[in-house]
């Protein structure tokens, strides 16, 4: 990657920024404890930092848990403090509830939701009928339309963050395994380039926050390496559940890029690729961010 | 309709002090947050938890709007002999939410 | 370097040793003084025999978690001198109760939350801590 003069500059003034911040926070307790372990419930221990790949653009894999404040970590590590699980239970709700033409419900095909461990490790993954990657949104809303005869779920509203957020509960603690290669190849491709172009007002890329200053602080923001393997996640700010695209979205917002649409072609490949970056990593979900 | 979560031992030893932890799916719309217009949008919150064990006050208490969405609020007791803790949170409009867990004390 | 506001949130920050005010040092809005004087009657607030629990510094003012515990005591208030109304929650404990409580609560910027506790003599307790509520970066 060349470096620009822009980015000389940026880095300059982080590492000033980084410096005046750092004075500060030698006052106060560590806003975040890098070295904690998650264990959830006292039993189920979380990869939440590896060793990278040789051929990955980070020096170790850090789960974005490592992040944040002692206080908030501590809500995710057992699931009654964890604000989740009242969203889990509205997905187990609604997996038993029998919705659409055909009469039918979530449970009336899958039995038992644990038959779902091991797919959010994978998604998103090719599609070989659509040629599109499906992510775990349209896994469901394709169920929904053409097996249930039912109206497709928005996005990112609540039946459908609760929904996925139970069903990537049932591969918690697996590692993320996206396929990259193969019929993933050209949207792992697009993911990576939409990873390092700059855009919007503020021209920026997602590499110079989460992958050339995570750890740094922008403001009063802790910048995390922007794995999603805890996704989908219950917000401190908004106080739901948020899915991946929504995420972007809000990101890109932030500096001021007109974002794309959630379930766009560009959003799946980034997600796919940003999942790859965290190959190795536990699935956290359903995790706690700021 | 809000939906209550309580964590609390099934058992428990003559005497001894049991936590008890309980969260509610509720907004809590302050009543100072504007719609997408600029109107304010009308505050509706659980303005009150009370919670009895053997028909015994525990702990009664007042929420204002600075409790957070989902109120998470946790608690301890001593437990005196087998019992039912009952617990109620009200919403501003009047409606109730109950539930009620029994602990044993062998 | 001209005082940016960058420049004055992390000089502010870093003299925020003391985070624990003695009580007569804290300068409470009238609301919050109110809200005092209605709770404990005028009756003197002595230090001593109520604890509360905070972030030092708030990863999100929506969501802030706190702690309290006043053993003995009937009831307990908790205030946050910052926010639009003072008022967070009151407690009344019964027979039962060790009169401890933790909950989550919105802080709309960083300021001071105070608990106080009547006591089952009848005399007052008051605990105040300081919370940093900070404000965007690019978490949105």
């Amino acid at each position: 990657m060349r470096i620009t003069r822009e980015d000389q500059i940026m880095k300059k003034f982080t590492r000033t920024l980084t410096c005046i911040i750092a004075l500060s926070t030698i006052t106060s307790v560590a806003i975040a404890d890098e070295d904690a372990e998650l264990v959830v419930n006292g039993e189920l221990n979380i990869l939440t930092k590896a060793a990278a790949p040789a051929d990955s653009a980070l020096d170790e894999l850090i789960s974005g848990w490592r992040f944040r404040t002692d206080e908030t970590q501590a809500l995710q590590m057992d699931d009654f403090d964890n604000p989740s699980f009242i969203f889990i239970e509205q997905g187990e709700d609604l997996y038993s509830k029998i919705d659409g033409s055909e009469g039918k419900s979530c449970a009336s095909c899958h039995a038992d939701v644990a038959s779902f461990k091991g797919l959010k490790s994978t998604l998103p993954r090719h599609n070989a009928s659509t040629g599109k990657l499906d992510t775990m949104e349209t896994l469901v809303n394709n169920c929904r339309t053409e097996r249930m005869g039912a109206e497709p779920w928005k996005w990112s509203k609540g039946k459908m963050t609760a929904m996925t957020s139970l069903i990537s509960l049932q591969s918690r603690g697996m590692p993320i395994n996206v396929k990259v290669d193969g019929n993933a190849a050209n949207a792992y491709e697009l993911g990576k380039d939409l990873y390092y172009t700059r855009v919007g007002q503020l021209d920026m890329s997602c590499a110079n926050c989460h992958e050339d200053n995570y750890g740094n602080m922008i403001r009063a923001d802790h910048l995390s390496q922007g794995q999603i393997n805890g996704f989908p996640t219950y917000r401190l700010k908004n106080a739901k559940m948020n899915s991946i695209h929504a995420r972007f979205k809000g990101c890109m917002k932030n500096i001021r890029a007109t974002p794309f649409k959630e379930g766009s072609d560009e959003f799946r490949a980034l997600e796919l690729y940003v999942a790859s970056r965290g190959n190795g990593l536990s699935v956290e979900s359903p995790s706690v961010r700021n | 309709m809000a939906k209550a979560r309580v964590k609390a031992p099934k058992t428990a030893a003559a005497g001894e002090l049991v936590t008890i932890k309980t969260l509610v799916n509720h907004k809590m719309e302050s009543g100072r947050r504007k719609d997408g217009d600029g109107n304010l949008i009308p505050r509706k919150i659980i303005n009150a938890f009370t919670a009895t064990f053997g028909g015994e006050e525990v702990i009664s208490a007042k929420f204002e709007p600075a409790i957070s969405t989902n109120p998470y609020f946790q608690f301890s007791f001593t437990v005196p002999a087998t019992g039912d803790l009952v617990m109620q949170w009200t919403d501003d409009d009047g409606s109730t939410v109950e539930q009620t867990k029994t602990i044993t004390v062998a | 370097m001209s005082l940016t506001r960058r420049n004055a949130l992390a000089l502010g920050s870093a003299s925020f040793v003391v985070t624990l005010l003695p009580l007569n040092a804290f300068a409470a809005s009238d609301e919050t003084m109110a809200a005092i004087k209605s709770f404990t009657g005028g009756s003197a607030v002595s230090e001593g025999g109520i604890s509360l629990t905070t972030p030092e510094i708030a990863e999100n003012g929506n969501t802030v978690p706190i702690q309290f515990s006043a053993s003995g005591a009937k009831r307990v208030m908790i205030l946050a001198d910052g926010n639009p109304t003072p008022g967070v929650g009151t407690f009344n404990f019964g027979e039962l109760s060790d009169a401890s409580g933790s909950t989550r609560i919105r802080l709309a910027g960083t300021q001071n939350v105070i608990a106080l506790a009547e006591m089952a003599d009848g005399s007052f307790a008051q605990v105040a801590k300081t919370v940093k509520v900070t404000i965007g970066g690019c978490g949105g």
